[in-house]
């Protein structure tokens, strides 16, 4: 009787054992993977946040809170929007959204401005790509920044994190209609900064 | 059957951004290039618009400050 208990204790101590191992496996296993998407984490937080030094705060913030409430990402998912979604609503407790979306000023009428602005510059040359390359690189980080909040948001995760309406739908908490308004209107918003950015450029 | 409209480049314009994002259905999509086939004007803009996108996307290619991936390794919990 002594050694049938004695069994059965080992049995279970072996079964918590492998366990323990399975469990420990797993989370090495997800914490590689969430490290090897730190540049891309990384690329997003740099246009959420308005510094560098706010976005590397931002990202460690993420992936602190990441390796803690591991065991509520779903194996098989898409854990590059896993770990956005921590990112963003970090965001939003930090308080970035302070700036509410101004009341909009009237959107430029058409989506060709920008080329039309700068082609005109280009005394009528048009040649799209280089009327693209007046835009420094530069000028286009300064011109998302001033892009409100929950348009740039959307812009981030769609143009430049290549997520689908409906991942950025699902990372923002928002209906898909909503991503589908705010890309709209951001992209306007981002290119009439842009153009601003070109008349300064000029003066 | 495709619709007339009374201003086909405006139509266009309108269609530029779902286009790009591959949001058109097939017949749309047709109706587009139709247009942009014989209009010079369009595809121009077109063309713009899409290196433009192409441009912001590089610049989310930002590196990683190169200490910051220590720090984040750093944050994983110790095995007990």
């Amino acid at each position: 009787m002594g050694l049938g208990a004695t069994v059965a204790e080992m049995a279970e101590a072996s079964s918590d054992a492998t366990r323990i191992a399975a469990e420990a496996r797993d989370r090495v296993r997800f914490e590689e993977e969430a490290l090897a998407l730190a540049d891309q984490v990384y690329g997003v937080a740099r246009h959420l946040a308005g510094s560098r030094d706010e976005a590397e705060d931002l990202v460690q913030e993420t992936y602190a809170r990441a390796f803690r409430s591991w065991r509520s990402f779903q194996p098989g998912t898409n854990l590059r929007a896993w770990l956005l979604r921590i990112l963003t609503n970090l965001n939003i407790d930090r308080g970035r959204r302070q700036q509410r979306t101004p009341q909009m000023q009237a959107l430029e009428a058409n989506d060709y401005f920008l080329y039309d602005k700068l082609a005109q510059d280009d005394g009528g040359l048009t040649d799209e790509d280089r009327v693209v390359e007046r835009l420094s690189q530069d000028d286009i980080v300064s011109a998302l920044s001033a892009v409100p909040h929950d348009f740039r948001d959307v812009i981030v995760l769609v143009d430049i994190g290549d997520f689908s309406y409906q991942d950025a739908a699902q990372i923002l908490d928002i209906p898909i209609g909503t991503v589908m308004s705010r890309l709209h209107r951001g992209r306007r918003v981002l290119k009439r900064e842009l153009a601003e950015s070109v008349a300064e450029d000029v003066r | 059957m495709t619709e007339i409209h009374d201003d086909p480049c405006a139509h266009c314009e309108e269609m530029m951004q779902p286009y790009l994002d591959h949001m058109l259905s097939d017949e749309e999509m047709r109706e587009a290039e139709m247009h942009l086939d014989e209009c010079e004007w369009c595809r121009r803009r077109y063309r713009f618009e899409e290196s433009l996108r192409i441009y912001v996307r590089q610049a989310g290619n930002q590196p990683m400050p190169a200490d910051l991936k220590q720090k984040l390794a750093s944050l994983r919990i110790p095995l007990e």
